[in-house]
């Protein structure tokens, strides 16, 4: 087990390492700098800007700079676009906006995706089962800009209802929570008919069948639980993705969240902004599915860790 | 037990992989035979081809033959379409400006305008109106299907080539290979995807420009008819997403590599590529059609994400994505304009996902749930 950590916690610092350096390299492959604008500032100026930030030296160089920084926990200051502001406190202003959408996203998606697996299992082959499978196909075939966009024509714009735009009060909440946990609400409740399906299949739900447990009991405590473990794996990393915020969700109704600013960091080329939000997201990422690793031996005991982790 | 990332646009290849395992029999298949099964008992069945079965399965299934009838019908309205209309996705017509489409009613200043311009106004002139520039929405709706179908396919015949390469390199070679290449696959699934195909696909693209108008020559002149962004984005998907390609190759390969016929191939003298070439990918073909046709909704989402976050395909080329951004700012005066390409595209992706999902099945029918 502790070998096994070991190696998982070394592997994910390795992953970041990679995906650090990848992104400051593509990064610096996007033409243009931070200083251009309409008004480009006088050859003298730039020069002494790009030395007041170090671009001015070859790039191995500032890729290694920037790591130095980076482990002593600074990850340098706003280029353009709230200039001269820390990385580190944009983004604790920006991430709470974000992680308070995406947190309701979660609850969503997994509070009603779960049990709609559930139900279409429950009732394999029924009618209801049919609906609730071309509704879930459904849900993983539209991109969610769209649903967020349907949602804000219908709810906002024609039946008024519903504002809108900002955050202000919590009727605006739920728009941008159902748009953003849709997709992962029907990919959850796939996932979780058809590993419920797989576990109906198996012996012990014989056993319970002939000691004359009810259904209800034999799909609620016995099926659930061991068909949970692969919902568990989704689950982890789509904690990390909708807390940071989806991209288009915050475009579409305008909330002042990290993954819009992303967005507008790209548009601006704001180098420190772009990096601190890929590593912060990235991190993330790679801890959750760290956490989820470890959560398998925790739900599943069988599972061996010494292997690679491979069930 | 492997990793899976929800939010990623990596197809969801598990249930491909278990085409692999041995198959377990199912209280199901211990019933009695009915007549239909029975008479096939009976009679001496002809020899059926692999596809010749697969399609006599697939046309069963009632739902997949109606999406394969709905992308037929979208790629003839894509690539045929535009012939009958008879604009260019680029025209605009003075004094046809904001033209609403034939089941509203116009409005006063656009009547007018088309008035001062010397135009008379038709409803049925332009079915779904026109945009502000006076060009004709239609057309453009069938050149942006056309261009998100081709970077559908495109991109998956790139993603279908990678993979397949690195895929049966990897399985085949075995030992340090197979391992140096899996952590690479397993580094790139942990990533989060979105975020890199964002920036690599601004750098691409913003650097195949500037190549595209600094040199000249045939390849540029190529790259330019294609479209530079165009080009950017077959390559940002190529770059992320083979790993699910390779995932399912590789185990294939790993399967198949065992087989008698394999050893027999060496003993004759056959060369690793050779065997690769000519005896493992064949025998992959399944696995691959199926991967590769549910990749091509997943291209198309992307395509459409980056194009509605303005990083995809740009003016005067539109896609799907890009003319759904376009209708987000009028959404309140034109909401015709964001709903008619949004509905075509997840009509799009909807029928390539059930199609493929169909064509799994019928590859490989002990699958079907």
């Amino acid at each position: 087990m502790a070998s096994y950590l070991v190696k998982r916690v070394l592997m994910a610092l390795l992953a970041l390492l990679i995906i650090t350096c990848v992104t400051f390299i593509i990064m610096n492959l996007v033409p243009g700098g931070p200083f251009m604008s309409e008004k480009a500032p006088s050859p003298e100026v730039l020069a002494a800007l790009e030395a007041k930030y170090g671009l001015n030296k070859p790039i191995g160089e500032q890729l290694i700079n920037y790591l130095k920084d980076v482990l002593r926990g600074d990850f340098g200051v706003s280029f353009r676009m709230q200039k001269n502001r820390p990385v580190i406190e944009i983004i604790q202003d920006l991430f709470p906006v974000s992680a308070r959408v995406g947190l309701f996203a979660v609850i969503n998606a997994v509070l009603i995706g779960i049990p709609i697996g559930c139900l279409a299992a429950y009732n394999r082959g029924k009618v209801l089962d049919s609906a609730l499978r071309v509704v879930m196909t459904i849900g993983i075939s539209i991109p969610s800009f769209v649903v967020a966009t349907l949602l804000l024509i219908l709810l906002s714009v024609n039946l008024k209802i519903l504002p809108g735009m900002g955050l202000t009060d919590w009727r605006n909440y739920i728009m941008p929570c159902f748009a953003l946990s849709f997709y992962p609400m029907c990919y959850i409740g796939r996932m979780t008919r058809s590993s419920m399906l797989d576990a109906i299949n198996a012996d012990y739900i014989r056993t319970a069948r002939a000691k004359g447990l009810s259904s209800g009991r034999i799909i609620f405590k016995h099926a659930l639980r061991n068909s949970l473990i692969p919902v568990v794996t989704y689950i982890g990393p789509m904690i990390a993705y909708l807390l940071t915020g989806g991209f288009v969700v915050e475009t579409v109704f305008s909330i002042p969240g990290l993954g819009r600013y992303f967005i507008q960091s790209i548009l601006n080329r704001d180098y420190p902004i772009i990096m601190g939000t890929t590593v912060f997201l990235a991190a993330f990422v790679i801890m959750m599915n760290l956490v989820v690793d470890i959560l398998y031996k925790v739900i599943d005991p069988r599972i061996n860790l010494s292997n690679g982790g491979e069930a | 037990m492997k990793k899976k990332n929800i939010m990623t646009l990596h197809p969801d290849v598990d249930t491909i992989l278990k085409m692999n395992e041995p198959y377990i029999p199912r209280p199901e298949d211990y019933e009695r035979a009915d007549e239909h099964e029975k008479e096939g008992f009976i009679t001496k069945a002809k020899s059926v081809s692999y596809w010749a079965d697969a399609w006599r399965r697939l046309k069963k299934n009632k739902v997949a033959m109606i999406a394969l009838c709905v992308i037929i019908f979208l790629v003839l309205f894509a690539f045929v379409g535009p012939a009958f209309t008879g604009y260019s996705y680029s025209m605009q017509m003075r004094g046809e400006e904001n033209w609403p489409p034939v089941w509203e009613k116009p409005q006063e200043s656009v009547l007018r305008k088309a008035e001062t311009d010397g135009v008379t106004f038709d409803p049925w002139k332009h079915v779904l109106g026109t945009d502000n520039l006076g060009r004709d929405n239609l057309t453009r709706l069938m050149y942006g299907t056309r261009i998100s179908l081709c970077i559908g396919i495109a991109a998956t015949l790139i993603v279908v080539v990678i993979g397949s390469i690195v895929g049966s390199i990897a399985g085949y070679a075995g030992g340090a290979v197979d391992v140096i290449i899996m952590r690479v696959t397993e580094i790139i699934y942990s990533i989060p995807d979105v975020l890199i195909i964002l920036l690599l696909s601004t750098a691409i693209k913003a650097n195949l420009t500037e190549y595209i108008n600094s040199h000249t020559g045939w390849w540029p002149e190529f790259l330019n008819t294609m479209g530079g962004n165009l080009v950017g984005i077959f390559i940002t998907f190529g770059l992320i997403y083979w790993v699910s390609m390779s995932r399912i190759i590789r185990g294939q390969v790993l399967m198949l590599k065992q087989q008698e016929y394999v050893t027999a191939a060496r003993a004759l003298g056959a060369s690793s590529s050779r065997i690769i070439r000519r005896h493992l990918l064949p025998n992959c073909i399944g696995q691959l059609v199926v991967t590769a046709c549910l990749q091509i909704p997943s291209a198309i989402f992307l395509e459409s994400f980056l194009s509605f976050l303005g990083m995809g395909v740009s003016a005067p080329l539109t896609s799907l994505g890009s003319m759904a951004s376009d209708g987000l700012s009028g959404i309140y005066t034109y909401p015709y304009r964001l709903i008619v390409p949004a509905i075509v595209l997840s009509v799009l992706i909807l029928s390539f996902n059930l199609f493929g999902d169909g064509l799994r099945d019928a590859l490989d029918p002990r699958l079907k749930k």
